[in-house]
């Protein structure tokens, strides 16, 4: 049963949400404020946290940031109203995996904490009888064990990061656009938000020591996308 | 720039006219003042000398007559003329005294006064005096007409000197004076056209939006009055502006605001919708009815709540683009198969990658959304979407797909659209029947489905088509990114 960690300070929206999850088979926790959720985090371990970004006192953006700070691997689901444009920008690049829009249905919301789940402890995408210990240079990639390491330091990577990685590394030299990134790792509609993808490539490439205006390995294609440097 | 001409010609004829009459009464006065001095000069010496002479006067009394008139004159400039009845004498012997001029004789011959004229005679001017002699009437009654008759000239180069000095003195007093008129006038025409300017420019600023716009007002004359006028008007016009404003961004932040404060309540009642639905098969038929209603009515209000905060972001500026470079065909087949309309609607689509574009893809699936569930709600089938390349650049191989703009065509083949609601379609909650009911959708679709085409610089119409049914044509400027991809597979 995943344990779910919800942070969001109306109370309706609260019970409501926490009673959907449940039904659908998560095990919650709910925390009426960014203080008490981080609490929650060491008592209640969670697998993944939804987190509302407008919060009184300590905000989302700070919990999200806390969080990371102790955890790099814990997805965490923003939940935000559509239009608070920047901060989902803010939100995705202090470490978000992924973010609903507020009112959302439980069906959605369920739908994405799953598919969050399966980026975490879930199968690597098609390798396509790639080895086991993929190697680009300093950089491996354990397709099976689910680590990377960069020059033998293991890097700690959030799930959409990971997937991310995995997804591109699977076809080096393959041009892969924003659409079917939001598809393959997010597994959103191609119609997502593209800026998911931006900021996930921008904080991978933060984590692997890419120098920013010349990526070894995650290369930006103009107007394309993304790709994954071949050998 | 007319103004100072204006101005400097003012300046400059009021000069030159002050000193052209200057220059006249002075020379008038001069010559005036000569003439007067040897026209009384001849009539004394004649009035001395007249008595003397015998009369009928003989040719040789005449002359002396003559000699003596012009020893009047020191300088013995004077040549005289004496006639009488067909005799002349001179006090120049042999003077054949051609100075004398028809209009001078013919004057004195017709009169009993003093006659005289200025006679100009290359660059030279003589004074040409004729008087007739008269015998004082018996007992001081009406003089009688002696016949004699004396003439005399004079040339005038003192006189003429004098005017020549006076015509120097006016020209040297009239080039500093002129040259300060006209100083001053322009002086005086900056003093109007500085304000002038001033006023032009504050006007333009108004009219460009700069509502803060004043002037300074100096001095107390019309112009400082119209400069007042103006700041009074600007500061006016100001005030009622930023009340407008005001007053519709109050009015847009309201419907920003409920819209918002709505979603709080929606966000709970979303997330339990699923949780009705469920329950509802096993509750009792009323309030499982009741349930479902909730259920339904909570999913179209947070659907409503979210067009009407995505109205409000258009109006406030707020709405955003994301682009991102995409193939646009693509986009579309996935909108319909998002949408479980793959098998509804016929497309008629380029090939993959035929068609690449920057769009923001949200706001794309959003329009093709709504225009196709639009005509698949009001129209009838068949429902067909293309998608077509607009006017292609020029001189662009047709190896390289590049067009100007896209065009997306919704076509269906119901009754189409009333000619009277025709012009209403994209208005937000138009109802084409006041009577109508409410439709599944939030009566925002149009007016949001033409947003998002403005937000990309495209353009939308609704049409019908003359073989029956409605089309909506968009227009999308194609936009590429410019720069080059490094090689892609």
């Amino acid at each position: 049963m995943p344990r779910v960690l919800l942070i969001e300070d109306d109370r309706a929206v609260r019970e409501g949400v926490a009673l959907a999850l449940r039904r659908q088979g998560h095990d919650v926790a709910a925390a009426a404020t960014g203080e008490d959720g981080m609490a929650h985090l060491t008592s209640f371990r969670p697998d993944v946290v939804v987190l509302d970004l407008m919060l009184p006192g300590m905000t989302g953006l700070d919990v999200c940031r806390g969080i990371r700070s102790v955890d790099q691997t814990l997805p965490i689901v923003m939940a935000t109203a559509r239009g608070d444009d920047v901060d989902i920008v803010v939100g995705l690049e202090a470490g978000a995996d992924d973010y609903v829009v507020k009112p959302v249905q439980a069906g959605v919301l369920n739908a994405r904490i799953r598919a969050v789940l399966r980026r975490a402890g879930g199968t690597a995408p098609d390798g396509g009888g790639l080895p086991r210990i993929d190697t680009h240079g300093d950089l491996a990639i354990d397709r099976a064990g689910l680590t990377v390491t960069v020059a033998g330091t293991p890097v700690a990577l959030a799930p959409s990061e990971l997937r991310l990685l995995l997804t591109l590394s699977a076809s080096p030299g393959q041009v892969f656009s924003r659409q079917q990134l939001l598809e393959a790792v997010w597994e959103h509609s191609y119609h997502g938000d593209a800026r998911l993808v931006d900021a996930c490539v921008k904080r991978l490439r933060a984590k692997m020591g890419e120098p920013p205006r010349d990526p070894r390995y995650i290369q930006t294609v103009r107007g394309f996308g993304y790709r994954f440097a071949a050998k | 720039m007319r103004l100072v001409v204006a101005f400097g010609l003012v300046a400059a004829l009021a000069t030159m006219t002050t000193g052209a009459l200057a220059f006249r009464e002075a020379r008038n006065g001069v010559l005036k003042q000569s003439q007067d001095t040897v026209i009384a000069q001849l009539r004394a010496q004649v009035g001395r000398l007249a008595p003397d002479v015998p009369y009928p006067p003989s040719r040789q009394a005449l002359r002396q007559f003559a000699v003596d008139v012009a020893r009047a004159e020191p300088a013995a400039t004077w040549r005289v003329l004496v006639r009488y009845k067909g005799i002349s004498e001179t006090s120049a012997p042999g003077d054949p005294f051609d100075a004398l001029t028809p209009a001078v004789r013919e004057a004195v011959d017709a009169s009993q006064a003093t006659v005289f004229q200025r006679v100009r005679d290359g660059g030279r001017t003589s004074l040409l005096v004729g008087m007739s002699v008269v015998f004082a009437g018996p007992t001081g009654g009406v003089p009688v007409l002696s016949g004699v008759q004396v003439f005399l000239t004079v040339p005038q180069t003192g006189e003429q000197a004098s005017v020549d000095a006076l015509v120097t003195a006016v020209e040297r007093a009239m080039v500093p004076a002129l040259g300060a008129a006209v100083l001053l006038a322009l002086f005086a025409a900056r003093g109007v056209l500085r304000p002038v300017r001033a006023l032009r420019r504050a006007t333009r600023s108004i009219a460009e939006g700069h509502l803060d716009t004043r002037l300074d007002v100096n001095g107390s004359d019309e112009l400082a009055d119209l400069s007042h006028t103006f700041n009074e008007t600007a500061t006016a016009l100001e005030q009622s502006v930023a009340e407008l404003r005001a007053m519709e961004a109050r009015a847009r932040r309201f419907v920003a605001d409920v819209s918002h404060e709505l979603r709080t309540p929606l966000a709970a009642m979303s997330a339990v919708t699923d949780v009705l639905d469920e329950e509802a098969g096993h509750l009792d038929p009323d309030t499982a009815t009741a349930v479902r209603l909730i259920s339904e009515e909570t999913v179209k209000l947070a659907r409503l709540v979210e067009d009407l905060m995505e109205v409000s972001r258009f109006d406030a500026g707020a709405a955003v683009l994301h682009l991102d470079e995409i193939d646009l065909a693509e986009s579309i087949r996935r909108t319909l198969a998002s949408r479980g309309w793959s098998d509804e609607v016929e497309t008629a689509l380029p090939g993959p990658d035929e068609l690449r574009g920057r769009v923001d893809p949200r706001r794309l699936d959003v329009v093709v959304a709504n225009l196709v569930g639009n005509a698949l709600r009001h129209g009838a089938r068949p429902v067909r979407i293309r998608l077509s390349a607009g006017v292609p650049a020029e001189g662009v191989p047709a190896s390289v797909p590049a067009a100007a703009s896209v065009i997306v065509e919704v076509t269906d083949s119901g009754p189409g659209i009333p000619a009277d609601v025709l012009p209403y379609v994209f208005e937000r909650f138009y109802k084409s029947d006041s009577a109508r009911t409410r439709t599944e959708g939030s009566g925002l679709g149009l007016a949001i489905t033409e947003e998002n085409v403005r937000m990309h610089g495209g353009t939308i119409r609704a049409a019908n088509r003359p073989e029956g049914g409605a089309v909506f044509t968009v227009e999308l400027p194609l936009r590429r990114d410019e720069s080059e991809s490094g090689g892609s597979s």
